[in-house]
């Protein structure tokens, strides 16, 4: 294990930091672009149902398959990283698009009705109070994005995309059960840490959800 | 002044909230809206700075068309409380305060300093204001919320049923503040309760409604105790409204017996003084300490208070005080009886 790792140190490393970018980038993006889209579902009544809907119909289509199926619609090729990026950044969308509709409407009620009276306008109002008020709802659904995002990165090596499941494929056509180990162990603890760190700025952003008890 | 003129809601479905209501609220004044639930007093409330959209009529404010303003900029001129008080819980007690100046553009430190002074004027500590608004009590909560109507000063206050959600002993004391704060401050106030006492204590005019958004009648809180106009509004304002209506009547004409005649006796309670000649107790036969005094009360309080002094005194009379606090007179049972009874033949003269 020690000598597969020291022999093969510049690899992995390189693995390690293509499956971070290849699992970020989709939620970074994908996450800006559900704020239009969930933020629309969540004012028209009547097309909230066929946004979640659809979210729901693309999040059910089985990974190996958009990526296989992206290249045919937008013709890349079909080894570029660009298939990854976008599916990812389709499910991230489809997920988040529903917790960013659903956190705007959990947050409505007598709070927003008294915004409104204050003399907020809608754009004001979306920034200065819907959105901080369902930043811990709209947390919780960035966690299982990032989180989905990286172990989802992993199956993008069968198309060759890179990432930790380089050291997956690898170890099956070599026979080695090393790289399998420390492909699992690498792409969970990138799971681990993000998702630590993502409490830790929510932590920092919402210093008002912890700060209970009467004076 | 804000002008209701024949103004009717009726929402989709066709349920009529408000029914051609035609209203006047003075300038300065608390008009108080209450009736029971589903009469239309919330959506008359909400009309006014247009969070609910009339389906006929005109509201004015001073003469001005609310319709014609601009929404938000309309609302940023009119305080608004609710039950609630829905404070912004990720924002600091300061910049709850502040959030109608910090949207009419002022400084955000300018805007801090007047939030921190309001703050006190609605009776909190300055140190609360760096809190959350989950860390204050429901009644601290909804003297924030107080404070943030009155942020940028507007001329009118809209107040939505404020201090139901608290219990009687803080309500009564937000009730007093609030009474203390429209003294100084002579807002024009439009109030909604469900609460008639509320409405009675709060009210220098009170619109009882009806359901089906009709104004059953409106007036000066005793008018409604002393006349009201159908048996709706009598009902509604309750069975003891004739013992509520002395509370609009002062005990400076009520006649007094000297507060010798209750020293001096020695059976049915005998008046005990100090060395000052301020009432201390009744001592009562048969019981060694003295019957501790529920209170006195001066020429400027109300009958509805004397006659209750008056029966939950061991000797059933209620001792008056002068400005010292000395005992100068005793009234009886009988003796407020008998002053009622000219004061009503004297209002049917």
């Amino acid at each position: 294990m020690i000598t597969y790792i020291s022999n093969n140190y510049h690899d992995i490393v390189a693995d390690l930091v293509q499956h971070l970018w290849l699992a970020l980038i989709p939620v970074v993006v994908g996450a800006v672009l559900a704020l239009p889209v969930g933020y629309l579902a969540a004012r028209r009544p009547a097309l909230y149902q066929p946004i979640i809907n659809l979210g729901g119909v693309i999040y059910s289509i089985p990974s190996l398959a958009v990526f296989l199926l992206i290249p045919v619609v937008i013709g890349v090729g079909v080894l570029s990283p660009l298939n990854v990026l976008l599916g990812l950044t389709l499910y991230t969308l489809a997920l988040l698009a529903r917790t960013v509709a659903d956190a705007l409407i959990s947050v409505r009620g007598e709070v927003t009705e008294a915004a409104v009276a204050l003399g907020y306008r809608p754009i004001r109002m979306l920034f200065g109070v819907e959105l901080p008020m369902a930043l811990p709802v709209l947390f919780a659904g960035l966690r299982v994005a990032t989180v989905a995002n990286i172990s989802l990165v992993s199956v993008g090596a069968l198309v060759g995309s890179g990432g930790l499941g380089n050291l997956f494929t690898s170890g099956f056509q070599l026979g080695f059960t090393e790289p399998i180990i420390i492909g699992i162990v690498l792409s969970m603890l990138l799971a681990v840490v993000f998702d630590v760190a993502l409490v830790l700025i929510q932590r920092q952003l919402t210093p008002w959800s912890r700060a209970g008890g009467r004076a | 002044m804000i002008t209701f003129d024949a103004v009717t809601k009726a929402f989709p479905g066709g349920n009529v909230a408000v029914d051609d209501l035609s209203l006047e609220l003075p300038t300065g004044q608390i008009t108080v809206f209450v009736g029971p639930s589903g009469c239309g007093k919330t959506t008359s409330l909400r009309m006014i700075n247009r969070t609910i959209e009339p389906t006929s009529g005109t509201i004015s404010i001073d003469g001005e068309d609310v319709s014609a303003q601009d929404a938000a900029l309309l609302r940023r001129k009119i305080g608004y409380v609710i039950q609630n008080a829905g404070l912004f819980p990720h924002r600091t007690i300061v910049d709850n305060i502040a959030t109608v100046p910090l949207l009419n553009g002022v400084a955000k430190r300018q805007a801090r300093e007047r939030a921190a002074e309001l703050l006190t004027r609605v009776g909190l500590d300055e140190s609360l204001g760096s809190r959350y608004p989950n860390q204050l009590s429901g009644g601290q909560q909804q003297r924030v919320g107080v404070a943030r109507a009155l942020a940028a000063d507007p001329p009118v206050m809209l107040m939505d049923e404020p201090f139901s959600a608290v219990d009687p002993i803080v309500r009564d004391g937000l009730q007093k503040e609030f009474l203390r704060l429209q003294s100084e401050l002579g807002k024009t106030i439009a109030f909604v309760t469900h609460d008639i006492d509320e409405a009675i204590k709060l009210g220098d005019k009170v619109a009882i409604f009806r359901v089906g958004g009709h104004l059953a009648q409106i007036g000066s809180p005793q008018e409604l105790l002393d006349d009201p106009a159908d048996d709706f509004v009598a009902d509604f304002v309750g069975r003891d409204r004739g013992f509520r209506g002395l509370g609009f009547v002062t005990a400076e004409k009520l006649e007094v017996e000297p507060v010798s005649a209750y020293t001096g006796r020695s059976s049915d309670g005998r008046l005990v003084l100090d060395g000052d000649g301020r009432p201390t107790g009744w001592a009562v036969e048969g019981r060694d300490e003295l019957r501790a005094l529920p209170a006195s009360f001066t020429k400027e309080d109300t009958l509805r208070l004397v006659t209750d002094l008056a029966i939950t005194s061991p000797a059933g009379a209620a001792v008056r005080v002068d400005a010292d606090g000395m005992a100068d007179g005793v009234v009886a049972h009988e003796a407020i009886a008998r002053h009622l009874t000219a004061l009503r033949r004297e209002s049917e003269r």
